[in-house]
C-alpha cells in the first residue's frame, strides 16, 4: 500500500477501510487490567492498542508548590508493538508522546494536585502513569491519553501507613477527577483534515494537530510532522476537536 | 516449621489457572499471551530479519534475540522503565531455554526478535515469559523441532511445591524458588535456577512435578495455536 493510494483516496473523501474523514474506528475500553495497578485500563482504537497504568508513590513537593502533588507520565514504544520500535531509552516519539499526554492531564486540570497532598511542604504523592504500547496501528496520541484518563478514573488512593509508606494491596478511596479532558489529534493529508489514521495512513501524514478538550475549551495543543497548517486550518481541526470531545467523553461515562 | 496448607489452598502438585492465547498483536509476525494464575506475560516475535550491526550476523544460521520487561505498574511497587540487572539476566536464560528446540540454519545473518512483556506479576513471571514465547514463535512460523514450556517448582516452607505465587515465594520461613523450562517430546531440561537450599532428594522430587506441569502446559500451548489456526482459517 502506498502513500500515494492513500493520499488519492483521501483527496476524494474516501479512506482505505471505507469510513468517513471524521470518523475513528471501533473504541474498547477497559480498567482493571492489572491488578497490582492502582488505577489502569486497556484502549483499543481499531487495532491500536495500549495499556496504562497508575502506581502512587509518596514524595517531597517542589518548594514553590508545598501543598501540591504532582504527576509523572511516561511512554513506552515497545518493540513488541512495531517492527521499527527498537529497545533502549524513550526518543524524541515516546517523549513527545508522553509530554502530549502529561499536558493533557496537568493543563486541564483533571487531577487536582492538591488533593494529592499528604502533609503540606513534607510529603504529596507523585502518580506515575505508564504508557505501554502494545500493538501500533496508528494515532498513539489519542489512544493513550484516553487510556490515561480512563485508568485514572479507576484509580485509587493506598493506604499509607504511620510512616506514609504506602500498604501495598489497600485503598483509601478514589482518586476524583475534577473532568474528563478529551485528546483528539486532527490529521492533514494534502487539502483534507481527518481523525484516527491507522498505520498505513499515518505513512502519508503531512502535519498533525492534537487538540486537548474539556468541556468545549482547549487546554493543550501539540503541532506535528513536518508541514504546517494554514489559520482556516487550524480553527476547523479545532471544530473537529470539539466536536469529537463530546463523543469520547461518553466512554469514559 | 510444617507448611501443611498452601496460602491458595492448592493441592502441593496444583498449578494455578492457566490461560494462553495465541495472535494478540496484530503486527507482530507471531505473538502470545500465558496468563497462569496472577501472573500475565505477553510475547511478540518479529523476523527473521536483517540483523545490524553486522558484526553480529552469524553467515552459519540465525540468531536469537530475547527481551524480557516487566512493565511498570505490573508489581506493587513501580518498577523504573529501562533494562535492569534481573531483567537482562532473565532475557539471556528465556533465550538459552528456547533455542535448543529452533532451527535457524535457513536464516543466515538474519535475527528472529522476541520481546517479553509482564503485565502483571505473581511469581513465575520468566516461566510464563518462556511459555508465551514459545507459542509466540510457533506462531510465527519459525521451524521448531518441539515446543517448550516452563513452570516453577520449589520448596516452601518443607513441602516440595509446584508453581509458587509471591506469598509462598516470601514465605518467612525460608522458600526455594526453581525455575524450570523443558521440552515437550524428549523433556530435555532448556532452564533450570534455584535461589535456596534443598537436597538432592527434594530436587529431583520438584523437577519430577515440574514435568507433569509442562506436560499440561504444552497441552494448553498446542490447543491454543491450533485454535488460532482455525480461527485464521475460517477468515
Amino acid at each position: 500500500m502506498n502513500n500515494d493510494y492513500v493520499r488519492s483516496l483521501i483527496e476524494r473523501g474516501k479512506r482505505i477501510d471505507g469510513r468517513s474523514l471524521d470518523s475513528y474506528r471501533e473504541i474498547k475500553l477497559e480498567s482493571g487490567i492489572s491488578k497490582y495497578a492502582e488505577g489502569s485500563a486497556r484502549c483499543k482504537i481499531g487495532e491500536t492498542e495500549v495499556l496504562v497504568g497508575v502506581k502512587f508513590e509518596v514524595g517531597t513537593p517542589y518548594s514553590d508548590s508545598p501543598n501540591e502533588g504532582t504527576i509523572v507520565v511516561s511512554a513506552e514504544l515497545s518493540p513488541i508493538a512495531n517492527p521499527d520500535f527498537e529497545l533502549g531509552p524513550p526518543n524524541e516519539q515516546s517523549v513527545e508522546l508522553a509530554r502530549v499526554v502529561d499536558r493533557g492531564i496537568r493543563e486541564s486540570k483533571a487531577v487536582d494536585f492538591k488533593k494529592l497532598c499528604i502533609k503540606e511542604g513534607e510529603k504529596i504523592f507523585m502518580l506515575f502513569i505508564d504508557i505501554q504500547v502494545i500493538n501500533d496501528d496508528g494515532n498513539l496520541i489519542d489512544a493513550s491519553a484516553l487510556g490515561a484518563l480512563k485508568a485514572l478514573s479507576e484509580a485509587k488512593f493506598p493506604k499509607l501507613d504511620k510512616d506514609n509508606k504506602v500498604v501495598s494491596g489497600e485503598f483509601s478511596g478514589k482518586l476524583k477527577l475534577e473532568k474528563l479532558p478529551i485528546t483528539c489529534t486532527v490529521y492533514k493529508i494534502g487539502g483534507s483534515l481527518l481523525v484516527d489514521v491507522d498505520s498505513k495512513e499515518e505513512k502519508a501524514v503531512d502535519a498533525r494537530l492534537s487538540v486537548n478538550v474539556g468541556n468545549g475549551r482547549i487546554h493543550a495543543l501539540q503541532k506535528g510532522k513536518d508541514i504546517g497548517f494554514s489559520v482556516d486550518e487550524i480553527g476547523r481541526a479545532v471544530d473537529i476537536a470539539v466536536k469529537k470531545e463530546k463523543e469520547l467523553a461518553k466512554l469514559l461515562k | 516449621m510444617s507448611y501443611t496448607k498452601r496460602f491458595d489452598n492448592r493441592k502441593f502438585d496444583e498449578m494455578r489457572k492457566i490461560e494462553a492465547k495465541v495472535d494478540i498483536i496484530p503486527r507482530a509476525d507471531g505473538s502470545a499471551m500465558f496468563k497462569i494464575g496472577d501472573t500475565v506475560a505477553i510475547a511478540a516475535v518479529y523476523g527473521p530479519r536483517s540483523l545490524h550491526p553486522k558484526f553480529l550476523q552469524d553467515p552459519e544460521k540465525g540468531i536469537l534475540r530475547c527481551n524480557y520487561t516487566m512493565m511498570p505498574f505490573s508489581v506493587s511497587e513501580r518498577i523504573r522503565p529501562g533494562p535492569s540487572r534481573r531483567s537482562t539476566e532473565i532475557s539471556l536464560v528465556t533465550s538459552k531455554s528456547l533455542l535448543p528446540v529452533l532451527d535457524l540454519t535457513k536464516f543466515p545473518n538474519a535475527v528472529v526478535d522476541v520481546f517479553i512483556q509482564i503485565i502483571q506479576a505473581n511469581a513465575g513471571t520468566r516461566c510464563a515469559g518462556i511459555c508465551a514465547a514459545s507459542m509466540a514463535l510457533a506462531h510465527a512460523g519459525i521451524p521448531m523441532k518441539d515446543m517448550v514450556a516452563a513452570v516453577s517448582v520449589g520448596k516452601v516452607g518443607d513441602k516440595i511445591v509446584i508453581d509458587l505465587n509471591k506469598e509462598e515465594e516470601d514465605y518467612e520461613d525460608g522458600a526455594t524458588d526453581i525455575p524450570v523450562a523443558m521440552t515437550g517430546r524428549n523433556h530435555e531440561i532448556t532452564l533450570l535456577q534455584l535461589d535456596g537450599e534443598v537436597t538432592k532428594e527434594e530436587l529431583m522430587k520438584g523437577l519430577e512435578m515440574a514435568r507433569k506441569g509442562c506436560l499440561d502446559i504444552i497441552e494448553i500451548q498446542k490447543k491454543a495455536l491450533r485454535e488460532a489456526i482455525k480461527e485464521n482459517q475460517n477468515e
